[in-house]
């Protein structure tokens, strides 16, 4: 019996509501996109989590300007270290920076391990940036942490939408929560027939900004885009 | 303690693999710890032993038994224990272990052809083996 899939039960008690950021597509912005909303919601005043599930191309603590180095503190559990006004937690505090080649079962492992000994203790908001696809990490949620309301990004490009299509077809399958749509670099029209097809709501478009490479690393210049005042409406509907 | 989170977990599980089973009390369960993650066997204990006060497992008598890890390379098929791997895993990488022990694929090689690629076979973590239940 493995005895951590009851321990992400408890530990997630106190946490309110769960959003995993996903995609189909690789490379839509959901780094971008989770580690911002994350920013914005704390700085309206809530309690949140950024949680980086995506442990071959973790990026969060390099857009929040993290680099880690002390082990987060323990206390009947590991506490996620505070940074920039949010408890952050990604597997990058663990692997010194070297690279962490891993099989499906092994990833899948980690991820059950991760979430089982981080004590989030009580949150408004636990923002998930997952990796794309359809693979180990969206299952293992899917699997174990079933009250996950699902933010779903996808570029105005048809090859994004296409997969998104994929992915909403799993989770509506699956009776899952769909929060909505987001699509980054449009202005969400290429994406309203999707919302349309499976009963879900455009929460809102992200512009494309040419500067935001420029911002990552430094969360204020992050926090003064065009794109992060995007966030804040988008935040405003969830 | 990490300990106590783990601890915390074996002891939900425990308990609601005993009310699955509609049963009045929990015996005894036994708990395998496995070598790579290098949990300290009196810690978890100790937790187990504060937590289970007014609960199934109030009189169980807690088990361990250690697992030594054995490593197996998907690439060349050689396999091999902690001590003989080559790599030297100094106190801080054991440490980093010990959180998350998927993590040894960064730290460790396959000692005859150096891939990454290999299969922990046992000793991995922690896992409950046995209960008894009435
Ligand atoms: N609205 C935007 N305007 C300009 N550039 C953007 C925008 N959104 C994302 N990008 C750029 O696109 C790249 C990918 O973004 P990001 O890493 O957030 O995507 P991702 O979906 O997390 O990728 P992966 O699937 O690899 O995890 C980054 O270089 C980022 O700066
Ligand atoms: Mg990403
Ligand atoms: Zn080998």
């Amino acid at each position: 019996m493995d005895p951590r899939v009851k321990g992400i039960e408890l530990k997630l008690r106190d946490v309110k509501r769960i959003i995993p950021v996903v995609s189909g597509k690789g490379g839509v912005g959901k780094s971008l996109i989770s580690t911002t909303m994350a920013l914005v919601l704390a700085k309206s005043g809530y309690r949140v989590g950024l949680l980086d599930l995506d442990f071959y191309g973790a990026s969060d603590h390099v857009i929040l300007g993290l680099t880690p180095e002390a082990l987060p503190e323990e206390e009947k559990g590991v506490l996620p270290p505070e940074v920039h006004g949010l408890r952050f937690m990604s597997i990058v505090y663990y692997t010194q920076n070297r690279p962490l080649p891993m099989r499906g079962s092994e990833v899948s492992n980690a991820l059950v391990e991760l979430m089982a000994i981080t004590r989030w203790d009580s949150l408004d908001y636990l923002i998930i940036d997952m990796p794309p696809g359809l693979g180990e990490q969206l299952l293992d949620l899917l699997r174990y942490i079933p009250r996950g309301e699902f933010l779903v990004v996808s570029t105005p490009s048809p090859l994004s939408v296409h997969v998104a299509d994929s992915l909403l077809a799993v989770l509506t399958e699956g009776k899952h929560r769909v929060l909505g749509l987001v699509e980054n670099m449009g202005d969400g029209t290429a994406t309203a027939k999707l919302a349309e097809k499976y009963g879900i709501r455009v929460l809102g478009s992200l512009p494309y900004e040419q500067e935001l490479d420029a911002c990552i690393g430094n969360v204020d210049a992050l926090l003064a885009t065009k794109f992060a005042e995007a966030m804040k409406k988008i935040v405003k509907t969830i | 303690m990490h300990e106590w989170a783990l601890a915390e977990g074996i002891l939900a599980s425990a308990i609601e693999y005993a009310e699955k089973n509609d049963a009045n009390e929990i015996l005894e369960v036994k708990i395998v710890l496995g070598e790579l993650q290098d949990v300290e066997q009196e810690i978890v204990e100790f937790a187990l032993e504060q937590m289970k006060k007014d609960t199934l497992a109030e009189s169980a008598k807690f088990v361990f038994e250690e697992e030594p890890a054995r490593f197996k390379c998907r690439n060349c098929g050689a396999e091999w224990g902690l001590q003989e791997s080559k790599n030297e895993l100094s106190s801080e990488i054991r440490e980093d272990i010990h959180f998350v022990p998927e993590v040894v694929h960064s730290f460790m090689t396959c000692p005859a052809c150096g891939s990454r690629d290999f299969e922990v076979v046992s000793g991995r973590g922690v896992y409950i083996k046995e209960m008894k239940v009435r």
